[in-house]
């Protein structure tokens, strides 16, 4: 452990760190605008400079190792007046608009110019050129306030290993963008919206779709309700000053009662769904597997993640087969909202409208995708983002901090706790096997408190594996059977299983992907700002709702019963499949 | 621009160029491509020495050329164009018989670099990165080419032009024109 000396005092840091890491461990802030956590640095902004005894400069602290005696000075006049030469020069290329900028509230270059006392900018001249790129369905990115720290180009390469951005031309020509500067509907984007979540600016944000809620809201002909993904309870809390980790589900439901939604309904009631329905297509494909000698795309993989969904059609057409047909909660909602819930309440499909609330950039990207129309209609008319339902709700004038909580309507609003883990990685990998299990062996999944501590956490890639034991008649064929299953987050650790599949380094039946880092908790609409502090204490909070349920089984929930037996029939049934399934097809990586 | 002469298109077994003289066609100058790219697979910042490769060989970078070496490679497209638009000695565009490079690193660009590009520009009567109707001429940026004590510079294919005035560019042009001129007539 090197000892070294932070403004002349002595301490005791780790070793391998840098001075920023460093820094933080004793609970000091140093700027910085392009540091990701856990990536190697790249010292671009060159906001993090410190001074070092010794050394001939300034030095950047993020990829400044720390050695045995380093005396090191984070805030001297000399640190000070060069953050600010640094800062004032990227407000002077900076067009921000900053009176009406949607990032102007959590700005991090405004924060940080703020905190350095900038009053004027020295320094005029050319503005670069500004190119908005609105072509996609999730994003808008804006390149006259582009700072180009570049931390979504590393997020998008070595994160999501896609690689859709990188800098393009030169000097101060330089824009962040697709290949050739192109919009980012022309390439290989997933559309997660990892860019948006990280953006130190108001460069890339999510598409906003607030005033047309608005206008659904108050056209009087529209019936419109709300669905809210099991992430969104979690963080919106944020939005409104809680610490991460606050669960304001009740809060939430009266929120957007008062904001205006005729039913206030749970995406988690169609997670539960999910589970009927994918975790009997996993028992079809073993038996077909198994019993039947027929050739099956095993492993199959989940469904639920869009920007995976995405990642495969580009990266991994070979596995579409693989992966369940199921549709994800989002869009089996919007289905069963306009076709049972309709038919039930007796409102003209045609004069419904279906918002979503979640936590997720991509989603808005599924919304659209043209076959999800089961109903009719297009089954999710808008989505918004965590973020967008917190802008909208402190834009009502509504106190959120004193609402009572509220309760979800019926008759699609009541899920179990295996619906809330849907929100985090490894997650839908429990709710499956606590049914899965049940349904095989009549026996309740055998995990202490109903979860399996190998897929849970941040790991990248995890696995698991049980011998089923005790089977019933009618799945005696899996009796002694291992089922071997994994889990990963993040699309570049999702791409590592895959290849060592492909080698066939690695053997699964059934594999859990959730496209962000966390899984839906750390999602690209969000509040910002998310690591991984935050994104554990968000899962906590989700296991903790999974554990004040009664009822933890999908196969429990009541309403999932009276949609099966008034409407649906049965799982993997004809109108099932006609309402809650769909398909992949191949897209071109570039 | 040592770079330019010394590109890895030696290890080409068979040039694109050498069966008949003419212009090999496409599907011939990728295979060559294939096979220097063959020799780099797995090896780190392959990806300027095969940029370098392929534009000798297409003449410049068509699209459908960065995205095979793309995919090849597993380097995403953006990086490849970000590669490629970074260096100015590479070219998105058909460039012509003479490739004008005018320098506008430091030392030429306080001797006048600047006034050299405008009168090209005007002369040409093309833009950088164009290339005139008549594929004669390209003009490019260059950031320096290590003559700085013969500033303004600017380079015609492989020649150097030192102290280059902007009143005498009319001549430097048509010198190469006439040249162009007596290859045609000569075919």
């Amino acid at each position: 452990m090197p000892k070294i000396f932070v403004n002349h005092k002595e301490v005791e840091v780790k070793a391998d760190t840098t001075i920023l890491e460093a820094a933080k461990s004793l609970g000091l802030h140093i700027p910085t605008l392009c540091y990701y956590e856990g990536k190697p640095p790249i010292g671009a902004c060159r906001v993090c400079l410190v001074e070092v005894e010794g050394a001939k400069t300034l030095v950047a602290a993020c990829s400044t190792p720390v050695v045995e005696g380093m005396k090191i000075h984070t805030n001297n006049k000399r640190v000070r007046e060069a953050r600010r030469t640094v800062v004032e020069l990227l407000l002077s290329e900076h067009e921000g608009s900053c009176q009406y900028c949607a990032r102007s509230h959590d700005c991090e270059l405004k924060e940080i110019a703020s905190h350095l006392g900038i009053e004027d900018i020295h320094y005029k001249g050319e503005k670069p050129e500004v190119k908005i790129d609105a072509s996609t369905p999730a994003l808008v990115r804006d390149s006259g306030k582009c700072i180009k720290c570049r931390r979504c180009v590393t997020v998008c390469r070595e994160v999501q290993g896609v690689g859709s951005l990188f800098p393009q031309k030169r000097g101060y020509k330089t824009m962040i963008g697709p290949a050739f500067v192109l919009d980012l509907d022309q390439v290989a984007c997933v559309q997660c919206g990892q860019c948006a979540a990280i953006c130190p600016v108001g460069a890339i944000q999510e598409k906003n779709d607030i005033d047309k809620v608005w206008e659904a809201l108050e056209n009087k002909t529209k019936h419109v309700v709300v669905q809210t993904a099991p992430a969104i309870r979690a963080a919106l809390g944020e939005c409104f000053g809680y610490t991460p980790g606050t669960l304001v589900t009740g809060k939430m439901i009266t929120a957007l009662r008062r904001l205006g939604f005729h039913a206030v309904f749970d995406t988690n009631f169609a997670a539960d769904l999910t589970i009927m329905e994918e975790g009997t297509e996993l028992l079809m494909r073993l038996k077909k597997a198994l019993v039947n000698k027929e050739p099956v795309a095993l492993p199959m993989f989940t469904s639920c993640s869009p920007g995976w969904i995405k990642f495969a059609e580009y990266y991994y057409p070979d596995f579409l087969p693989n992966i369940s047909t199921c549709k994800s909660p989002q869009q089996m909602f919007g289905a069963v909202a306009k076709t049972y819930y309709a038919s039930k309440k007796g409102v003209n499909p045609a004069d419904m409208v279906v918002v979503s609330i979640m936590p997720c950039t991509a989603k808005k990207f599924e919304a659209q995708r043209p076959e999800m129309n089961a109903s009719g209609f297009q089954d999710v008319d808008y989505v918004l983002t965590t973020r967008e339902l917190g802008f909208m709700i402190e834009s009502a004038g509504i106190d959120f901090k004193t609402l009572e909580d509220g309760e979800m309507d019926s008759p699609l609003g009541f899920s179990t706790g295996a619906a809330d883990i849907f929100a985090n990685t490894g997650g839908v990998m429990e709710a499956a096997l606590r049914t899965v299990y049940e349904i095989v062996t009549g026996k309740e999944f055998p995990a202490s408190d109903l979860r399996l501590a190998p897929v849970e956490g941040l790991k990248g890639i995890k696995e698991a594996s049980l011998v089923i034991k005790g089977t019933i008649p009618e799945w005696n064929f899996l009796e002694n059977v291992e089922v071997r299953v994994a889990v990963a987050h993040g699309l570049e650790n999702a791409a590592h299983l895959i290849d060592s599949i492909k080698a066939g380094k690695a053997h699964y039946h059934f594999i859990e992907i959730m496209t962000c880092p966390g899984g839906c908790i750390g999602g690209g609409g969000q509040p910002r700002y998310t690591d991984d502090a935050v994104r554990l204490a968000r899962i906590n909070a989700i296991y903790k709702e999974d554990a004040g349920k009664k009822l933890r089984k999908s196969h429990a929930n009541p309403q999932v019963k009276t949609l099966y037996d008034e409407f649906l029939k049965k799982p993997l049934g004809e109108k099932s499949h006609h309402l809650l399934h769909t398909k992949y097809q191949e897209r071109q990586k570039v | 621009m040592a770079v330019n002469t010394k590109t890895p298109e030696a290890q080409d077994p068979q040039p694109s160029s050498a069966k008949c003289g003419c212009q090999a066609n496409e599907e011939e100058m990728l295979r060559s491509l294939d096979t220097v790219i063959d020799g780099f697979i797995d090896t780190d910042g392959a990806l300027v020495p095969i940029l370098q490769t392929a534009q000798n060989l297409f003449g410049y970078l068509p699209e459908k050329v960065l995205k095979h070496i793309s995919l090849r490679l597993k380097i995403p497209y953006s990086e490849v164009t970000g590669v490629v638009s970074f260096y100015s000695f590479f070219s998105t565009v058909p460039r012509g018989k003479h490739v004008v490079r005018v320098c506008l690193g430091t030392a030429c660009y306080v001797r006048g670099g600047k006034e050299v590009l405008e009168a090209f520009k005007k002369n040409l009567k093309i833009n950088v990165g164009e290339t005139t109707p008549d594929r004669m001429f390209s003009l490019e940026v260059g950031r320096c080419f290590g003559a700085c004590g013969l500033a303004p510079v600017a380079m015609i294919d492989d020649d150097v032009h030192q102290r280059v005035k902007s009143a005498k560019i009319r001549d430097i042009i048509s010198q190469y024109q006439h040249e162009g001129e007596d290859v045609k007539e000569a075919r």
